[in-house]
């Protein structure tokens, strides 16, 4: 074959690619529920976060309690906040708070003196989550109160005692320190970035697998695949798809990242600088801040922990590692897509061998967020099957050494480059095979076929 | 010139022999019938002659050169037994995809695919889903999504399967169309009597195996019995027939057996000589069918009586 005719081929067989590809890409892009899922995830996300957090806020009844305090001890310990008031009556008693209008009933006996006493909490249904503590707390309070000032402490200096604070006395701040780089630490920051990628990644991994399987089958089914492959090899037909859902993927991933920047920014809008300035300086001029700057102060606090979070590595390594997990566990979803014919129920039990070290590596993750260096996390981190995941919750510790990543990425890489061999093979006997149940055993064999 | 030349495929698979040693060749231009019942081993065959598949032995040569799946694909066309097409996508996209595929540059493929889609009256469906089509209209999309870029090589599984009358001569007359432009076209099917009036070569086969080759009319003429009908205005008085047989007599009509070295016309005069009014007189060809149940059977007891021995 002449030069001309061998570029000729060369050009045509990654052309066919190509067209697969732009084929697989564009009818999923411009599909309906693609569109809905893409715009609509974030938002309802979003809603789900502000309602829950509305929610959480808002619902908190005021809860009236009756006190019969009849031994005098508490009467001056309770302190009605926004969650509790306290009254202390005598003319209410345990059968009848309810119709007066009390949630609970706290009745202390005249004699209250040693533990064998008992204090009665009566309330007509479940007390919200945290009031039981609440009022065990101010009962604790009163008697230690009580005791000191029995052994002849100083009322006053007992108040001052009482009101110390953190934040008058000293500031917190722990930092992790590499080298020359200072950086502040904030664990519950990372474990929470480790434990959102590595889910996002459990999930895109189903999400993207499952919808490369349904391709396949959709072409078995259908009998298009046999008209396919008499012009494109079954192995182009099957990367064609794969790379097309994969960029489908990234389309989606990176509407989303735009979608929740615009929407932070929309946030930001809000509370400009100079609020958040203000606000601070409110702060340090009065003790006591009221709810709304306590709100902004968060907000500040929460956006200085998003800059100094590494984005720098935990971007690019979470786009590696959706990339290159997905494409792991693509090419065995599409050689389960090809084996099974319109039955479903076939479709889940061969998926099992794949949907079983995915759930694995997610059950991994749970431990590697907390502990990103125990031998497990690491483990995990480094084995191609699991450490798309796993990696991905230990990254934004900070605590990941290079040679680690390094490794884990290039047995991902070589990982996906053998699954993806192997399930070719599977492939291109199954996608022609119609009618007939296939067995793992069989599955087995077709791998070890030459030719 | 052969376009296609077949030497000793074989294809095995782990419980039975799909394709057996097959061996033919296909001149340029013909319409060649590849018959066989159900299961014989023609989709197999046809899957390896696409490069959907890999012969376990033998070798496929296209054009006189040894057939080579990249370069070869752009110039067969295959229509699949198993029809296919995307459900969900719109027509005139998944003719302009296929067509690509097969190499066509997009300009180029549009034009077919106007001029087809006119030809046949389709131009109304362009933006219907295959979904929106009736079995009849999405067979007639898959021949003209075959015959799109051209192939010098055209290969139908069960073209008619499924299609009505109308359809049915719509697409055979396409076939002679297309023969007639210089397409060779391979027909496959287990209805031998369609092939009777479309194709001049056939290969038969059964169980992996070829059976009989060559051209149609030179078969009949091979496994001809000397069997011939003659029709009467009524049936003329019996007589002792002298060098033949009365087969059977159905009305007016009777079939009968010549026997070796006798020639028809001694036969007529017997019959004008009982002043019987002739109204018709023809030799009776076997058919396909017919032929292919005698040979399948001949295979049989030579291969048991071999075994005997």
């Amino acid at each position: 074959m002449h030069f001309q005719t061998r570029f000729k081929v060369f050009y045509m067989k990654n052309n066919k690619i190509g067209l697969v590809i732009k084929r697989e890409y564009l009818t999923r892009v411009r599909n309906r529920s693609f569109i809905l899922s893409t715009i609509l995830l974030p938002l309802f996300f979003i809603l789900f976060i502000v309602g829950s957090v509305y929610l959480s806020v808002h619902t908190i009844e005021k809860q009236r309690i009756a006190v019969n305090d009849r031994n005098g001890i508490f009467h001056s310990a309770f302190e009605s906040d926004d969650e509790i008031t306290y009254d202390f009556t005598t003319d209410v008693n345990e059968s009848n708070f309810e119709t007066k209008g009390y949630d609970a009933f706290l009745s202390i006996p005249a004699d209250y003196n040693s533990k064998k006493d008992s204090i009665m909490l009566v309330s007509g249904k479940q007390l919200n989550m945290g009031t039981e503590d609440k009022i065990r707390g101010a009962i604790d309070d009163a008697l230690r109160n009580k005791a000191l000032l029995e052994h002849n402490i100083d009322k006053k200096l007992l108040d001052s005692l009482n009101s110390v604070k953190q934040e008058d006395q000293y500031r917190f701040s722990p930092v992790i320190k590499q080298g020359d780089k200072i950086q502040q630490s904030n664990a519950n920051f990372a474990y929470g970035v480790g434990l959102g990628s590595g889910i996002l990644i459990y999930i895109t991994l189903f999400i993207y697998g499952a919808a490369v399987m349904r391709g396949v089958m959709e072409e078995k089914t259908n009998r298009i695949a046999e008209v396919i492959i008499s012009s494109v090899r079954p192995f182009q037909l099957m990367l064609g798809k794969i790379i097309g859902i994969a960029a489908v993927g990234l389309t989606q991933l990176l509407i989303w990242l735009i979608l929740i920047m615009v929407l932070l920014s929309v946030a930001g809008f809000f509370i400009t600088p100079e609020t958040l300035q203000h606000t601070q300086d409110l702060q340090q001029a009065m003790q006591a801040a009221n709810p709304t700057s306590s709100t902004a102060m968060k907000f500040f606090e929460a956006k200085n922990m998003v800059y100094s979070a590494n984005w720098g590595l935990i971007i690019p390594c979470f786009l590696f590692y959706f990339l290159a997990g997905y494409l792991f566990y693509a090419s065995l979803f599409a050689a389960v897509g090809s084996v099974v014919n319109e039955d479903p129920q076939e479709a889940q039990a061969l998926m099992l061998p794949i949907t079983m070290p995915i759930i694995l590596s997610f059950v991994i993750m749970t431990t590697a967020v907390g502990n990103p260096d125990a031998p497990l996390s690491v483990w995990g981190s480094m084995i191609p099957f699991s450490s798309p995941i796993v990696m991905m919750a230990r990254i934004p510790s900070g605590n990941v050494p290079v040679w680690q990543l390094l490794t884990s990425m290039a047995l991902l890489i070589l990982g996906f480059i053998f699954t993806t061999y192997l399930a070719a093979k599977i492939y291109r006997t199954g996608i022609l095979l119609y009618g007939k149940k296939v067995t793992l055993k069989e599955m087995t064999k077709w791998l070890f076929r030459k030719g | 010139m052969p376009i296609l030349e077949l030497k000793g495929l074989k294809k095995y698979y782990a419980a039975h022999k799909a394709v057996d040693d097959i061996s033919f060749t296909i001149d340029e231009g013909c319409i060649f019938g590849l018959l066989g019942p159900n299961g014989a081993g023609k989709t197999t065959l046809l899957r390896m002659i696409t490069g959907i598949i890999y012969p376990d032995e033998g070798s496929i040569f296209f054009q006189e050169k040894k057939f080579d799946q990249e370069r070869d694909i752009f110039k067969i066309g295959y229509m699949p037994e198993e029809r296919g097409l995307y459900k969900k996508m719109k027509i005139g996209e998944q003719a302009l995809y296929l067509a690509m595929l097969k190499g066509m540059s997009r300009k180029d493929a549009l034009q077919q695919i106007r001029y087809w889609f006119e030809k046949f009256e389709m131009q109304s469906w362009v933006n219907k889903k295959v979904d929106d089509l009736s079995k009849g209209m999405s067979q007639k999309l898959q021949f003209v999504i075959t015959v799109l870029h051209r192939p010098p090589l055209l290969i139908l599984d069960e073209p008619f399967s499924g299609l009505d009358p109308v359809n049915s001569n719509l697409i055979k007359e396409e076939i002679f169309n297309l023969s007639k432009a210089g397409t060779t076209i391979i027909f496959s099917t287990h209805r031998m009597e369609q092939v009777e009036e479309i194709c001049n070569k056939i290969v038969l086969i059964n169980k992996g195996k070829k059976i009989l080759d060559g051209d149609l009319q030179q078969i009949k003429e091979d496994f001809k019995e000397h069997v011939f009908n003659i029709g009467f205005e009524e049936i003329p008085p019996s007589f002792i027939p002298s060098g033949f047989e009365i087969l059977n007599t159905k009305g007016t009509s009777a079939t009968l057996r010549i026997a070796e070295g006798i020639s028809p016309s001694e036969i007529l005069r017997q019959y004008l000589d009982h002043h019987a009014k002739i109204n018709s007189f023809n030799e009776v060809l076997p058919t396909l069918n017919e032929i292919f149940i005698r040979q399948v059977k001949e295979i049989k007891t030579s291969s048991a009586f071999s075994d005997a021995v």
